[in-house]
């Protein structure tokens, strides 16, 4: 694996209002890695996906990718970027008035003027990588979640990226599909010679393909490492998560106002917030 | 107390409100100027031009029939007891080609097209299309917004032409083989009195102005709204209400600008 660092985060912070998303984030991936970044739900991972994506600026810190300042990058210099990275959405976000094939060639007859022939062969080489070749002509809404999100991974790959983002990739498919998802990432990742960055809270999974992980709670990197230096990791909330223990450093119960004994046998005004 | 809070919360909402109008003109003209944006595809515009008006003819030609009709009903009420039914044509022309035609085109236009029109760009930002169209360094203004931005502008003028014929051959239907006012009368008439300039181009350009209005409304919620199955539906809703008044509101403006 080579050293260099494809994408580079330094010192991030970023808030939605009053409420801190990421409070100091840096991390830094190598070229030609499969990274996870993992960490409980609303937790701040596809808020991380989207500032290295570039599709939303952090108020203070740095983001590198590809030796390029994303903040100094104007309009222009962002989108010629982007045409170098892919992104599987959570929800596949094919577009729902173009069939399977239309969808995998959008990016490529947007981007080039391409002859229909040289075209054809391009989509149906991806569909294929996918599995999909005979679904081509398939709608989006005829197609299974498991089949729709290999579609969206055809569409994600098809300008052939250096950097490719998965936002929750196995997030509410079957065992069967997620395990085809996690097999076509590391089988098309290696044959791009591209790097992938995933985010997710499926550990089995994500642990099975990644080179590299970290895990981010309350807007914080917490443990950063291979997935057999993570799993002994000395770091408690590392291993409540990775164990799926309920209660540990992240509390099982939500705070609430009162104690337990007097919410129950204590007298309230009729109409007073629990 | 109440109206203590009313000082405040008037000042919230002003502070809330002018930001947000900054946003979605910003976002108009973007809109509008990403025709020349390499993303920006003729075909999306036909696509679009073509989707408009024919979803909407059929809706536009039966609410204009019925408008002309009732037009020449109550026309010649007023115009009998003067013995004046002989302006009767130029009564029901005047008021679809100045008034009616435009204002009532829009209305429907905002019904039918503009609601579709948010839901779809709503629905496309909920399930990350949009998003997703950023990510492959498609902008999505130059190739979801810009098309139907200009295909309302295009459409509804040509709606309006066609709603000012259907309603004047209603108004004429009423009015001379029910009514029986003469019918060389009724034309002519309306020939000798309708200015092409003052009456028929003003009108068209009332239905320009509500086409990019209406249309600016419903593209500007649909891509404002939360990206949820009620933030859809609530900008459907605002997106409806919020283009019928401003088309009313900007009638009488207008009306009061190009009045002679």
């Amino acid at each position: 694996m080579a050293a260099e660092a494809l994408v580079e985060l330094e010192n991030v912070h970023f808030a939605r209002g009053p409420h801190t998303v990421l409070d100091g984030v840096g991390l830094r991936i190598t070229q030609g890695a499969i990274v996870s970044i993992m960490g409980a739900s609303g937790g701040g991972k596809t808020t991380l996906l989207n500032l290295m994506a570039g599709t939303l600026a952090p108020q203070a810190g740095r983001i590198r990718v590809a030796g390029q300042d994303l903040q100094a990058l104007n309009f222009e210099d962002l989108y010629r970027l982007r045409r170098r990275m892919g992104m599987l959405f959570q929800h596949s976000a094919l577009f729902t008035d173009f069939s399977a094939f239309e969808n995998v060639a959008f990016p490529l007859r947007r981007h080039f003027r391409l002859d229909e022939s040289v075209l054809r062969k391009l989509v149906l080489m991806k569909l294929e990588a996918v599995g999909l070749r005979g679904a081509a002509g398939l709608m989006p809404a005829e197609l299974s979640g498991g089949m729709g999100r290999r579609v969206a991974l055809a569409r994600a790959m098809v300008m052939d990226p250096m950097l490719i983002f998965y936002d929750e990739p196995f997030t509410g498919l079957d065992p069967i599909s997620v395990g085809i998802i996690a097999t076509l990432i590391r089988r098309l990742n290696d044959a791009l010679g591209a790097t992938s960055i995933l985010v997710s809270h499926d550990v089995q999974e994500t642990f099975s393909i990644a080179d590299y992980g970290y895990i981010l709670a309350g807007g914080k990197i917490i443990a950063e490492g291979t997935p057999d230096a993570l799993r002994t990791s000395d770091s408690e909330l590392a291993r409540q998560f990775l164990g799926g223990k309920p209660d540990g450093p992240v509390p099982f119960h939500y705070p609430a106002k009162d104690d337990y004994a007097t919410a129950l046998t204590g007298v309230w005004a009729a109409g007073e917030a629990i | 107390m109440a109206f203590m809070e009313f000082i405040p919360n008037l000042g919230r909402r002003t502070l809330r409100t002018v930001p947000n109008l900054g946003t979605a003109s910003r976002f108009l003209l973007l809109s509008l100027f990403a025709v020349v944006n390499r993303h920006f595809s003729i075909q999306q515009l036909l696509k679009q031009v073509y989707g408009f008006g024919v979803r909407s003819l059929l809706l536009m030609m039966v609410a204009a029939f019925f408008t002309g009709m009732v037009l020449g009903f109550q026309g010649y009420y007023a115009l009998v007891r003067f013995g004046a039914t002989s302006a009767l044509g130029t009564l029901v022309a005047l008021s679809l080609l100045r008034e009616l035609g435009p204002v009532l085109t829009a209305l429907l236009f905002a019904g039918r097209a503009g609601s579709a029109l948010t839901a779809e760009i709503s629905s496309m930002k909920a399930t990350e299309q949009l998003s997703a169209m950023e990510m492959m360094a498609v902008n999505p203004l130059a190739w979801v917004v810009a098309p139907r931005l200009w295909a309302g502008i295009i459409v509804v003028p040509i709606l309006c032409v066609i709603f000012d014929l259907v309603g004047i051959f209603g108004g004429y239907l009423i009015s001379v083989p029910v009514l029986g006012v003469d019918g060389g009368t009724f034309w002519a008439q309306m020939q000798s009195n309708v200015a092409f300039s003052g009456d028929i181009l003003t009108g068209l350009f009332k239905a320009l102005c509500f086409g990019l209005v209406v249309t600016w409304i419903a593209a500007w919620q649909g891509y404002a709204a939360q990206p949820t199955a009620e933030g859809v539906g609530n900008a459907t809703t605002i997106s409806v209400v919020t283009a019928s008044l401003a088309v009313l509101g900007l009638d009488f403006i207008l009306t009061a600008f190009l009045f002679t």
